[in-house]
């Protein structure tokens, strides 16, 4: 029951960060947040953050992918797009930054405190 | 065999056992005197151990960095003891210092009761006046403007500015801002470009002094242990006799001397990390707990000749 919960919890957290982006980011609020729940057979989509580096450095994912990246150093990091398109706050230690790639391209971002941390994200196009 | 980093003017010039003894407090600061021009440094530990005579210089001041107060992982859960540890010792010296510069990670995540419990700890200070830079984590999702408000009124940009104090011109400056990917510290076209009038009209004999958080110079660019932008500014003050520059946010000891510019940086009050390279990364380091505050070692030490100078190149490792 407990496992349930949290995972229910995750999953809330999770459409509700999307929630979060998309409403800032291209303002139209949160329909595609349930996208993370509803299909989870999507290819790998999570990013982790240990050791100073982004982890795969490069991704390649289809477009529609919430990608997801977990801080597991002792160290804040930030997720940033070189062009700003995406940008996380300080993310502490476990914590999460989602962002849903909703056009094809290569995206190379950073951590804005730490900016030799360099990585990229290549969105391929329409299935 | 004195216990601190001693210019004798021997062969080496520096007493190898006494600056292994400096090395062994983590929760320390260092101490400057400025004497005839020529700033001397010694670990914050070993300070009481000094004569007056070796004490007494135009200008006392103490440097402490790296506070990261708000972090609690295993490297050091307490970091608020090894702080105020820090101001107890400060507090202790027999020359109290003029003014304490602390040289930015004021907290580790910019939040407003890290800051709050920063500037309380504080308060247990003797000095009259605390100078600070900003280090990374002080200005983390609001650009600095908190950091601002707080620790920085009254100057320039992000936060730069100088003053003088007993003969002694001092340069704050902020390198933790708009850092470019794939890049290090920074400064910017409009630091600089101030930096360079502010020490137009300074006398060439004047001791100069420049803080920053990152180091301005290159300790470890794959660690981003350097600024893009530092031999800029440093060119600005080549016509100077003597620059002291001092930084922090690598935590450990260094030293390093070109021509008329000595180059230091401190030890966090915080927590170690590693030797550049020594570790996959330069993330906190984990030492057993009795070890925290004696744990810093050295690889090498040494003097450019004819100069009253110290050369720190290398890093304290895990004890």
């Amino acid at each position: 029951m407990k496992r349930l919960q949290k995972v229910l919890i995750a999953i809330a957290g999770l459409a509700f960060l999307g929630f979060g982006l998309l409403s800032s980011v291209h303002g139209q609020g949160g329909t595609d947040a349930p996208l993370i729940a509803d299909q989870p057979s999507l290819p790998t989509s999570s990013v982790a953050i240990d050791n100073f580096s982004f982890s795969p450095a490069s991704i390649t994912v289809p477009v529609g992918v919430t990608l997801t990246w977990t801080n597991r150093d002792d160290i804040p990091h930030t997720v940033v797009s070189d062009d700003q398109k995406f940008k996380s706050k300080a993310l502490d230690t476990d914590e999460k930054f989602s962002f849903t790639f909703t056009e094809p391209g290569t995206y190379s971002y950073f951590c804005s405190i730490h900016p030799k941390m360099v990585a990229k994200v290549i969105v391929e196009g329409a299935k | 065999m004195s216990a601190y980093i001693e210019d004798d003017h021997t062969e080496d010039g520096i007493n190898r056992r006494g600056f292994l003894k400096c090395m062994a407090w983590a929760g320390t600061g260092a101490f400057f005197v400025l004497q005839g021009g020529v700033v001397k440094s010694f670990a914050m530990s070993d300070v009481n151990k000094l004569s007056a005579k070796e004490l007494k210089g135009e200008l006392s001041f103490v440097q402490i960095s790296d506070s990261h107060v708000g972090f609690n992982k295993p490297a050091n859960p307490d970091v608020l003891a090894t702080l105020n540890a820090a101001i107890e010792k400060i507090n202790s010296l027999d020359v109290p210092p003029a003014f304490l510069l602390h040289t930015g990670d004021l907290t580790h995540l910019s939040k407003a009761e890290e800051f709050d419990t920063l500037e309380q700890s504080l308060k247990a200070l003797k000095t009259d006046h605390i100078f600070y830079v900003p280090g990374e984590h002080d200005v983390l999702n609001d650009n600095g403007q908190q950091y601002r408000d707080r620790f920085a009124k009254g100057t320039k940009g992000d936060g730069w500015y100088s003053f003088e104090h007993s003969g002694t011109h001092f340069i704050g400056l902020v390198n933790v801002m708009n850092l470019k990917a794939g890049g290090l510290g920074n400064l910017g076209t409009d630091q600089l470009e101030w930096l360079e009038q502010d020490v137009k009209h300074v006398k060439s004999s004047t001791p100069i002094v420049l803080f920053a958080h990152i180091p301005l110079w290159s300790v470890y660019p794959e660690w981003g242990w350097g600024t893009d932008d530092s031999a800029q500014a440093l060119s600005y003050l080549k016509r100077l006799g003597s620059v002291t520059v001092l930084n922090g946010h690598i935590h450990q000891t260094m030293q390093k001397v070109e021509g008329k510019v000595t180059f230091h940086t401190a030890m966090s009050t915080a927590f170690p990390q590693p030797a550049p390279g020594s570790a996959p990364s330069p993330g906190p380091m984990k030492v057993p707990d009795d070890k925290l505050r004696s744990l810093l070692g050295i690889t090498d030490v040494n003097q450019i000749r004819g100069k009253h100078s110290l050369a720190i190149i290398d890093s304290p490792l895990a004890g």
